[in-house]
């Protein structure tokens, strides 16, 4: 149980500046995910937090401690490494123990403590093996199970899964979140796998190039995205972006080619006359007869995903993804229609690339983001 | 390179058997020699089959050149040699890879050109430290003034003193004194994930824990390999002893005592050469090398299977 605040943090490497500006606040319990490309900051940032890393500028606390000067094992951080980062020649035992010894705390007692801990996440049988004898997924808990054991008030996640098979990887993430649930300390997990981020996160922190661009729950950041960059890395196939200019008069976004996309009133009148991008969810554009449609688009070619098809299309130059349970046989260069509901419609100002506020309810978030 | 061409096969072993050959043919001779009597060993042409005076020889060659005290010698030697040279190479490396500090690279340089100045090249200079292994520091306060100084203040004559001739220590320090074994150590250290010392700093362990508990348990083949070539070295040292060491009944090495009897000019004096002797005892001080590179093989081959990802 801590709480992590992040203030005003930046990191530089020589000359180099990876990461500016960061500002979080982390609640007690949490479970938060920092999602990103990769070399966008997010394994500095936790290295940060863990104390492996200098802080160039800002302050990070921990339960109201400012950290900046304490050692990683002061700070009752454990971390969980993406290659696992076993001692090799040590048994699962040893591996998960070694916290305890180095802590002094005598044989008896952390032997114990060690079974208890290697039966809570499955390893009771292979205490006397080395990690070379371990498959991945048991390498994976061995590594848990030693962040485990030092009952840390922070858990910190580099990249776990990512060298697990995706079978491997979904049941990791449960037995992770449940684990996360049980003890109850505060959870920092770092990915750049949007499912993984999606499915785990209470927030998600969405970085690009050593900012942050959105904090929010899944749900806010995939209905509400902050950026054209967030309305791209969340959400696959990515949100389609079509760009055009406001027209209050006609209450819609005329785009470059022609056809437009209508908007509520109010906003338009806001955004009159500004280049926009139009963002609309691949799973939230309906295949419709050309003449009902809102939007007509060219077929190009599909993907089976055996639930449903992608189906790509362009409306002129520009690709266009649609994902639909319908399956429909088409020819290359056939017209296809389209249909969406209002507020599938998201706006991001092409310059800036934010998110132009809907209404009310909108506005208020883009302040707390 | 796994190639499966018939003549390739036979080509390279017969490669390796000339190899084997060259290399084992001079040993066979000598333990032929060390098998004959005087008059046997002196003959034409020369004897390619072991005779039956082999204990004999063996017992005659080891009360000549005082065998049991110098063996013991040359034990301490190699075995402090070796003690040495892994504590040395082992701390030098691990300050160098794990540590950021002002100076690292240049020490490492530093290090590295002593590669080039083998204990042969600097033998003077070398001799002339372990007359006074204070002598340096002698001169550098003669240089910056100090002994001076202190002569005037105090009226003591500041003369430093430490005398390695004649003693193990002098045996041993120059032949620890070698960057060899740093840079083994430094290649492996080099290999060690970041993460893994990550892990152990999480974890609470401290530079010394981590090297305690981590590096050197993970580097023990290449303790072994270390090992066995510096005993080799410290054993087979001939020219260091040669000159340190005045007080041969004291602190004499087998392979010093082992030249003594070796038929020259001025040993026979014009008479028979010992030749039966000599190998004997040559057969004898080879022995302990050829035990500890036997030995720690078992070592060097469980490495090399045992490779944990
Ligand atoms: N030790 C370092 N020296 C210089 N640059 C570094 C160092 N570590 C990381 N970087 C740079 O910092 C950026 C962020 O790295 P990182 O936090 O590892 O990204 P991520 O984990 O998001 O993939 C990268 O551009 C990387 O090149
Ligand atoms: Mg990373």
């Amino acid at each position: 149980m801590a709480e992590i605040s992040i203030r005003d943090i930046s990191k530089t490497y020589g000359k180099n500046t990876i990461m500016q500006g960061v500002n979080l606040e982390i609640r007690q319990k949490e479970f938060v995910v920092i999602l990103g490309p990769s070399g966008c900051g997010k394994s500095t940032l936790l290295r940060m937090i863990a104390g492996l890393e200098d802080i160039t500028k800002g302050e990070i606390s921990i339960d109201g401690t400012v950290v900046n000067a304490l050692e990683p094992r002061q700070r009752g951080c454990a971390m969980v490494f993406q290659n696992y980062a076993l001692y090799p020649h040590m048994t699962v035992a040893e591996n998960i123990g070694y916290a305890l010894k180095v802590a002094g705390v005598p044989k008896a007692a952390r032997l114990e403590r060690v079974a208890g801990v290697a039966k809570s996440v499955g390893l009771g049988e292979f205490l006397d093996r080395k990690p070379g004898q371990l498959s991945g997924g048991q390498r994976q808990r061995v590594a848990m199970a030693r962040a485990i054991i030092r009952e840390p008030k922070v858990f910190l996640f580099d990249e776990p899964l990512s060298n697990l098979d995706a079978k491997l990887r979904v049941q990791m993430r449960h037995e992770i979140r449940r684990i996360h649930n049980q003890i109850g300390a505060t959870s920092v997990f770092v990915t750049h796998d949007q499912h993984e981020g999606m499915t785990l996160a209470d927030r998600l922190v969405v970085m690009n190039k050593g900012t942050i661009e959105q904090v929010g729950t899944p749900e806010e950041i995939y209905e509400r995205p902050a950026s054209v960059y967030v309305a791209g890395f969340i959400g696959s196939p990515a949100m389609n972006m079509l760009p055009g200019r406001v027209d209050a008069s006609r209450g819609a976004v005329l785009l470059d080619n022609g056809q437009s996309v209508p908007l509520p009133a109010q906003q338009a009148r806001a955004a009159n006359g500004n280049l926009v991008q139009v963002g609309l969810r691949p799973e939230q554009l309906f295949l419709a007869s050309p003449a009902s449609a809102q939007l007509t688009a060219t077929y190009v070619f599909q993907e089976e995903l055996g639930s449903g098809r992608v189906y790509h299309l362009q409306i002129e130059d520009i690709p266009l993804c649609v994902v639909s349970t319908e399956k429909r046989q088409m020819t290359e260069g056939d017209t296809v229609g389209l249909s969406f509901a209002a507020d599938a419609v998201h706006l991001f100002d092409a310059k800036s690339g934010r998110r132009v506020a809907r209404g009310t309810a909108d506005r208020v978030l883009e302040v707390t983001a | 390179m796994i190639e499966r061409t018939p003549i390739l096969n036979i080509v390279t072993h017969l490669i390796l058997i000339f190899g084997l050959v060259v290399i084992l043919t001079p040993i066979w001779l000598a333990f032929v020699a060390a098998t004959h009597t005087l008059q046997a060993v002196n003959s034409h042409p020369i004897e390619m089959w072991p005779g039956d005076q082999l204990l004999i020889n063996l017992r005659e060659a080891w009360a000549q050149s005082d065998f049991g005290p110098k063996f013991v010698n040359t034990l301490i030697v190699s075995t402090g040699v070796v003690l040495g040279k892994i504590t040395l190479a082992c701390i030098t490396a691990f300050s160098l890879v794990f540590f950021n500090y002002r100076g690292r690279i240049v020490i490492f340089w530093m290090i590295f050109i002593t590669l080039m100045l083998p204990l042969e090249v600097r033998i003077v200079p070398t001799y002339a430290v372990a007359a006074n292994a204070l002598s340096p520091f002698q001169t550098i306060m003669d240089a910056i003034g100090l002994t001076s100084l202190i002569n005037m203040i105090s009226g003591i004559e500041v003369a430093l003193e430490w005398n390695l001739l004649n003693s193990y220590t002098g045996l041993i320090l120059p032949l620890v004194a070698t960057a060899t074994g740093t840079f083994l150590y430094r290649q492996f250290f080099l290999t060690i994930p970041d993460e893994l010392v990550e892990a152990a700093r999480m974890d609470g362990a401290g530079p010394l824990r981590f090297l305690w508990d981590v590096l050197i348990p993970l580097s023990k083949t290449n303790i072994a390999a270390l090992a066995t070539i510096m005993f080799v070295y410290a054993w087979n040292q001939y020219l260091w002893p040669l000159l340190v060491i005045t007080d041969r009944a004291n602190y004499g090495m087998v392979v010093v005592q082992l030249s003594d009897l070796v038929p020259d000019q001025l040993t026979t004096g014009g008479g028979t050469p010992t030749w039966h002797l000599a190998m004997a005892a040559t057969l004898v001080v080879m022995l302990p090398p050829i035990a500890i590179v036997i030995f720690m093989q078992r070592w060097f081959v469980r490495g090399l299977i045992n490779t944990d990802k």
